[in-house]
């Protein structure tokens, strides 16, 4: 080859000054895969992240079942919906994490050297992420299905209580991106960062309903779009009357969809600034 | 003519630390600069802000013409860039590594896999293609690194100290694939702490210290520049090294010679010295083994150029 004289070889693409985001969507996945890729080769992870929700699980209703309402079998059906959400809700944390982790790496500066999409990485952890978050429910679920727990709706209910857990864990995932790239390493993400998503995960009616709880605590509960999940997706799986699961839903997906507009901005404001 | 790397009066602070001063240089297409400096002159700064990871508070650079601050996308997409600290994913393998960056790079699978194959065998690393980059030694790590930037076939490439922890030979084996790019047209921008590393490789040198360019040229001129030369002797019979030495000093004067290994190595500006010194060892009749005159090592110029910038700065200080 003759010296290259500043211009590209022969059988470079064209030079050009941004990707389409249909590009900038398909690199995205091309990234998820990358996560996915990891999940493979190390898939005792995906056990790791279920087993707290089963341990859960085993320990409300053989513990507090009895007490609570008075019938393990009852418990385990107003239960085990609140479990999956809130193990859900606690499995986004995992998407920060994994980002401050690749901020320490460098691997993050391979990608911003690239050009591909800018929000490609960003996309492509959340994308990768939510895999986890399908695979994560099967496994409460079928847990929670060995336990006795029953479906008593049809398995178009089931599918869109899975829908509406992931359009919510899709924006949590926003937030812990935020907090992954405030928190900027994995050690402060596992311990500052989960406890930020503590009032979120646990101030919510999963254990108790909510008119057990004190006047303050009530307010936050029924303002916590967890909760609302939580009602829709029992709604969804296991009714104990004939209560519907629309006006839930919707707060879910319209609490969803505020979060998404205030936090995937500042998510791509601090991923894209270049100091 | 189009520099294939132009850097303009680049000022880069952080909080406390002045990291880049006002550094100028150019790097012509197809050759390779050598960016020496000590710890903490701004190198990795330098190759950040090339790599459109950083942003310089002031002046400009362009990467084949194209400004790495306003024309980001099209510098990304013309320079591959080997950071001071591999960048690659630990928890896939080194094929895997490759493989998503040329997907990334809108490769199809079998082009990203045929293109990873390639840049593994050239790096010597086709038998560990399958295992975790996590296991890979340093050397190892450094070469998946430098393959992983080759993946988009750059016109410029910037290293940052591509050979520091390495042992000899795997730096042997990355200088000769320096060469080897080289040889195909890429631009390097190099920077390393090794004179000698800089002496290999590079055509022209910049040598920065805190973030300020103190020297430029090619390695010849930069010995010249400082102007010493070296005399070195080393007696056939080692029980004569102190009479040697003696001699030696009468000749030289004040070069403070030294001693190491049986060699005697004393700085001089006077090239005469030579025949002067064959005469009288030849009078007192000691044989020698070896017995030179040469330029000075980087290495000394380096000390010189990077001392005298401290002692600078003390006095204005
Ligand atoms: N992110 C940062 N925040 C604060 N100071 C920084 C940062 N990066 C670099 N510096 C400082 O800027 C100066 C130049 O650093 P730089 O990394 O460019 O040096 P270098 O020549 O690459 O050194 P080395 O040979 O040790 O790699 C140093 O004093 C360093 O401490
Ligand atoms: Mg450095």
């Amino acid at each position: 080859m003759t010296t290259a004289m500043g211009t590209a070889p022969l059988d470079r693409p064209p030079v050009r000054s941004r990707v389409s985001p249909v590009t900038a969507f398909r690199q995205g996945l091309i990234l998820a895969w990358r996560n996915l890729v990891k999940l493979k080769i190390s898939p005792a992870q995906i056990f790791v992240a279920a087993i707290q929700p089963m341990v859960l699980t085993l320990l409300f209703v053989f513990m507090f079942g009895g007490a609570i309402q008075g019938n393990r079998h009852d418990y385990l059906q107003f239960v085990l919906p609140g479990i999956i959400v809130q193990s859900m809700t606690l499995l986004t944390a995992s998407v920060g994490t994994g980002l401050a982790t690749d901020l320490n790496t460098g691997i993050f500066d391979r990608f911003r050297s690239m050009p591909i999409g800018r929000s490609a990485p960003l996309v492509g952890a959340i994308l990768g992420d939510l895999v986890r978050h399908v695979i994560s429910f099967v496994l409460v679920l079928g847990f929670g299905m060995a336990l006795g727990f029953r479906i008593t709706t049809d398995p178009l209910s089931t599918l869109a209580a899975l829908a509406l857990i992931m359009v919510f864990s899709f924006a949590m995932c926003w937030v812990s991106v935020v907090l992954g790239l405030l928190l900027k390493t994995p050690e402060a993400m596992s311990s500052i960062g989960i406890f930020a998503l503590l009032p979120l995960t646990f101030g919510n009616n999963t254990l108790v309903a909510t008119d057990t709880l004190p006047g303050w605590l009530q307010a936050w509960v029924k303002i916590n779009p967890v909760t609302h999940t939580t009602d829709a997706v029992r709604a969804l799986l296991a009714p104990k009357g004939a209560e519907s699961a629309a006006s839930p839903a919707i707060y879910t997906l319209l609490a969803s969809a505020a979060i998404l507009v205030v936090v995937v901005p500042i998510a791509l404001r601090l991923f894209l600034r270049r100091k | 003519m189009e520099y294939a790397i132009q850097v303009e009066d680049l000022t880069k602070r952080f909080s406390d630390t002045q990291a880049l001063a006002g550094v100028d240089f150019t790097v012509r297409p197809g050759t390779v600069l050598g960016l020496l400096g000590p710890n903490g002159s701004g190198k990795t700064t330098t190759v950040r802000i090339l790599a459109t990871l950083l942003k310089a508070d002031s002046g400009r650079a362009r990467i084949c013409g194209y400004d790495v601050a306003t024309e980001a996308h099209e510098v990304r997409s013309l320079l591959g860039v080997t950071g001071q600290y591999a960048a690659v994913d630990e928890k896939l393998t080194g094929m895997h590594n490759l493989v998503l960056v040329g997907r990334l790079l809108g490769l199809s699978k079998s082009a990203a896999r045929r293109r990873s194959d390639e840049l593994l065998e050239r790096f010597g690393l086709t038998d560990s293609a399958g295992k975790l980059a996590g296991s890979y030694s340093g050397g190892m790590r450094r070469r998946l690194d430098l393959a992983a930037s080759l993946v988009g076939q750059p016109s410029v490439l910037c290293l940052d100290e591509p050979t520091t922890g390495l042992d000899p030979r795997s730096r042997s084996a990355v200088w000769e694939t320096v060469r080897g790019l080289v040889a195909d047209g890429l631009t390097v921008l190099l920077t390393t702490q090794y004179l000698e590393e800089a002496d290999q490789l590079a055509d022209d040198l910049v040598v920065i210290d805190h973030g300020k360019v103190i020297a430029q040229g090619t390695a010849d001129q930069l010995k010249a520049k400082v102007g010493g030369q070296t005399v070195e002797v080393r007696p056939a019979d080692p029980q004569l090294l102190d009479d040697t030495l003696r001699l030696v000093t009468e000749v030289i004067g004040n070069g403070a010679p030294s001693v190491e290994g049986g060699l005697i190595t004393a700085a001089t500006q006077d090239p005469s010295v030579l025949p002067a010194l064959v005469r009288r060892l030849d009078d007192a009749g000691i044989a020698v083994t070896g017995l030179a005159l040469r330029q000075a090592s980087l290495d000394e110029v380096f000390l010189t150029l990077t001392g005298g910038s401290d002692e600078e700065k003390r006095t204005v200080a």
